[in-house]
């Protein structure tokens, strides 16, 4: 690139101190985010490239697929339909009587959240880091630190957020801890990633906790980064060590978090005093 | 890259592969022992062709690595960049090697390049604590001959001095 200008040692020297300064500014400020952008606009092509034969095979096999299947498919998914349908006509009339009663107690309480569907992309980050990037950005006001879903329970927050893509970390990497309760009793404790993608840690529950194999480990909306009641992991394990002062508990997640092709993206928080008060059934609005 | 010489396309193409190769998706095995990509073919132009890629353009490449891997910004660039320097400054005798001693030395290079982004992950608290990261190095050097040969292909094709 330079064929003449400064010696290669004093290049090197120049640009391990700029990759320094850069790194700090990265890690603890957020300052950096609009070089990233501009920057991702140079690798978003080669993400696309990479995306491009999952795509084309998964459009292949959409197109290809036979009468038959399809007939199944609809048939099922039409079962399905009803199924979640006449749940969602009690779900509403539970909604609007929880909101009631909770209004005559005085307390504020959002329900519904608003979602918006994301898909991801099929690349390949860090193998030793749980990150997975979606097809949402700044331009659908995807902000940072907000909940990703899939239809089973939590997958994980957004760590970054470009223009057109955003990338997001899962919860059962190993910087992530999330605040949870047992579903049964209310017991409220946090899960830590473990860094291995179908285990998390429960490290902070006494050994007299009351929690067993098969619990259901919800989201506590405590942290204020994740909504409260949605599921997010299985206890699969409780060992009660008498020699330390906390049991060793192991979840697994409910998210198919290396299934997934879709995901949510939730707005927490949404005012639904607003516009929703009198609309029958808690509808998606994309 | 484009300029004064010709051929600037041809290390713009490999570059671009790379780091297609470097993100495209595979088998939980495969991503294990999956070579760095990026470095390997650094390492190849600061050696064939110092004059016009070095110690600059390995650190953009590293940049770029950084924004397409959601690492930390100036990881890869710092490590690459380092990369780029000790190979420039050993080019005339790694042209002269047979193509295994050449493995070698790659193999030095790749540990260097993974112990740094090792290093950086370990002051940010997220050090990957498995002995498996320590694989991509030795498939990078086994994967040297052919990516030697390809890209020496590849740069007499398209004429790059």
């Amino acid at each position: 690139m330079f064929t003449q200008g400064p010696s290669l040692t004093v290049r090197l020297v120049v640009l391990v101190l700029i990759s320094i300064l850069l790194m700090t500014l990265d890690h603890r400020q957020q300052h950096l985010s609009a070089v990233r952008s501009s920057l991702s606009i140079v690798v978003s092509p080669i993400q696309f490239l990479v995306d491009l034969p999952g795509n084309l095979g998964s459009w292949v096999t959409e197109n290809l697929s036979t009468r038959r299947t399809l007939l199944e498919d609809n048939a099922r998914l039409r079962s399905q339909h009803l199924l979640l349908e006449a749940q969602i006509q009690k779900t509403a009339a539970l909604e609007r009587e929880n909101r009631r009663l909770r209004e005559l107690l005085g307390s504020s309480f959002k329900v519904s959240d608003r979602v918006l569907i994301a898909e991801l992309y099929k690349v390949d980050l860090d193998p030793y880091k749980h990150l997975v990037r979606v097809n949402k950005g700044s331009g659908d006001e995807v902000y940072i630190d907000q909940p990703v879903l899939d239809s089973a329970g939590v997958m994980g927050q957004i760590i970054e957020v470009n223009p057109i893509y955003s990338t997001a970390r899962l919860i059962t990497d190993s910087s992530q801890v999330i605040p949870v309760q047992v579903n049964r009793n209310g017991l409220r404790t946090i899960a830590v990633g473990t860094g291995s993608l179908n285990q998390l840690s429960l490290p902070y529950l006494p050994n007299h906790a009351d929690i067993r194999k098969g619990d259901l480990l919800i989201t506590s909306g405590l942290g204020g980064i994740y909504p409260f009641g949605y599921p997010v992991a299985v206890v699969m394990d409780v060992v009660a060590d008498p020699g330390s002062p906390f049991a060793h508990i192991t979840a697994a997640p409910t998210a198919h978090l290396d299934r997934s092709r879709e995901v949510l993206l939730v707005w927490s928080g949404y005012n639904l005093e607003q516009d929703e008060i009198d609309t029958p059934g808690p509808e998606a609005r994309p | 890259m484009y300029g004064r010489q010709q051929g600037g396309l041809a290390i713009l193409i490999s570059m671009i592969l790379a780091l297609a190769l470097t993100v495209i998706p595979m088998s939980d095995v495969l991503r294990l022992i999956k070579p760095e990509w990026c470095a390997l073919v650094v390492i190849y132009w600061c050696m064939a062709v110092p004059g016009r890629f070095s110690v600059g353009s390995g650190w953009f490449v590293g940049l770029l690595l950084d924004v397409l891997q959601g690492s930390l910004l100036g990881q890869h660039a710092l490590a690459m960049a380092l990369v780029a320097y000790i190979t420039v400054n050993l080019h005339q005798r790694l042209r002269v090697f047979p193509v295994w001693q050449q493995g070698l030395t790659v193999l030095m290079l790749l540990s260097l390049y993974q112990l740094l982004l090792l290093w950086f992950d370990g002051i940010i608290g997220l050090q990957p604590k498995a002995w498996t990261y320590w694989l991509p190095p030795i498939s990078g050097m086994l994967l040297w001959p052919w990516t030697y040969l390809l890209l020496r292909k590849l740069r007499r094709y398209y004429n790059v001095t």
